[in-house]
């Protein structure tokens, strides 16, 4: 029966029809959906750290309502993403503990510490470009929830890298100081955003597994080459130099060659020992603690409603 | 209510007049009051909303996918039921 049921699930995915929250599934794809779409939330819930950090110091008022804007679709995507998680099967609640608790990972680009207002633009530039290039796959991934919830995400997200970009033209097309404010950014935010993509695809033993349920539909490297493409010529366009003396345009090929990149470094921001990993997850502990009084206040706010409205239903009776 | 647990609410969003309210999400929140507001900023940020439906999601309920066919095969040999069924004359091909 078991058999039966799996054939028709792999035919059906094959088909590339959408699996929906009731239907049948493997339990290894219930299980590698909840923790990939679980830390896709955690990575927007803490990705709204290091850019909220500028927030109060945004150079212009203008400037720091688009960067609240971003910020907030930041939470939302979070939102969108915990709703989709969900439908398979689990509480929020415990979700996010294990966000708190270290057992759930979230993208190791956001254990990077924002220094000034260039690393903003970066940001939007190179991570949210990184992202962009990830998500717009996953809106055709096989599990319904989780591929809506990306269409929804890449709408927004277009404007995020516009915001990113354009910070980094003004500064570049600023004074000296500021041009070298945008260097430095695009210095120390360039490698980890290649390592966004995940590890190479030799050394990458759960892709296989999600490439044939649809649920990947291009390979760690594959995304990493098509960013690096895009996004050497905007560097050009910017006037600044991407940091590897080994990045070369490849004729033959037709793609961008590119220097070795630190996994090590990767590996341990991965597991827990980046510049700023202990600092995002207490920060997210304590906006749960000290957020515990409005969900408090929020369910005594509905009783007492509740029961207001019963008053008056019973006395107008 | 449990002060710790909001409860789940599915969200309809009617982006303009004239057309119908389409699922978005769900989110949690402690009443329905509640869960129109927090509706109106997760869903419509971008102006999609000129109205919003919120419903408990535990009032919903939803047909067995397992029972897919069995539901649907009432309509499976009524073809009839179909325009293009109807084989008419070129004079009367706009009908």
């Amino acid at each position: 029966m078991e058999m039966d049921l799996l054939q028709r699930f792999e035919a059906y995915v094959a088909e590339e029809k959408k699996i929906e929250p009731k239907d049948w599934m493997p339990d290894a794809y219930r299980k590698t959906l909840i923790r990939q779409i679980s830390q896709h939330a955690h990575s927007e819930i803490v990705g709204m750290l290091p850019e909220g950090n500028w927030i109060s110091r945004a150079p212009s008022l203008k400037r720091k309502a688009i960067l609240m804007a971003k910020v907030q679709d930041e939470a939302g995507h979070g939102l969108y993403l915990y709703s989709a998680c969900e439908t398979l099967g689990v509480q929020r609640d415990d979700t996010i503990e294990d966000l708190h608790s270290g057992k759930a990972k979230y993208s190791s680009i956001f254990n990077y510490p924002t220094l000034n207002w260039a690393d903003i633009g970066a940001i939007g530039w190179l991570v949210d470009g990184a992202a962009i290039m990830n998500q717009v796959p996953l809106c055709k991934c096989s599990y319904g929830p989780y591929a809506r919830a990306m269409v929804r995400v890449c709408k927004e997200e277009s404007f995020h890298q516009r915001q990113g970009f354009q910070i980094m033209m003004t500064m570049a097309a600023g004074t000296a100081e500021q041009k070298a404010m945008a260097q430095d950014a695009l210095n120390r935010w360039w490698w980890p955003s290649i390592m966004m993509f995940g590890p190479p695809d030799d050394n990458s033993p759960n892709s296989a597994q999600s490439m044939a349920w649809n649920i990947k539909r291009f390979s760690n490297d594959e995304l990493r080459q098509k960013f690096i493409d895009l996004t050497v010529p905007q560097a050009d366009l910017l006037g600044l130099t991407i940091p590897d003396p080994e990045l070369k345009w490849n004729e033959e090929t037709g793609h961008y060659e590119h220097g070795p990149i630190d996994w090590d470094e990767f590996n341990r921001v991965i597991a827990g020992h980046g510049p700023c990993n202990k600092e995002r997850l207490d920060a997210r502990r304590k906006a749960w603690d000290d957020g515990a009084w409005v969900r408090e206040a929020a369910a005594a706010h509905a009783e007492k409603r509740a029961s207001r409205n019963t008053e008056s239903n019973t006395a107008a009776a | 209510m449990d002060k710790k647990h909001w409860p789940l609410w599915e969200i309809f969003i009617r982006s303009r007049q004239g057309l119908s309210h389409r699922h978005v999400g769900s989110l949690h929140a402690a009443d329905a009051e509640m869960a129109v507001e927090n509706a109106r900023d997760v869903y419509t940020r971008r102006q999609e909303g000129a109205s919003i439906w919120v419903v408990p999601a535990s009032a919903i309920t939803a047909s067995s996918p397992d029972e897919k066919e069995v539901l649907f095969d009432p309509a499976d040999d009524k073809v009839y039921r179909h325009p293009t069924f109807y084989d008419l004359p070129d004079e009367v091909k706009n009908m």
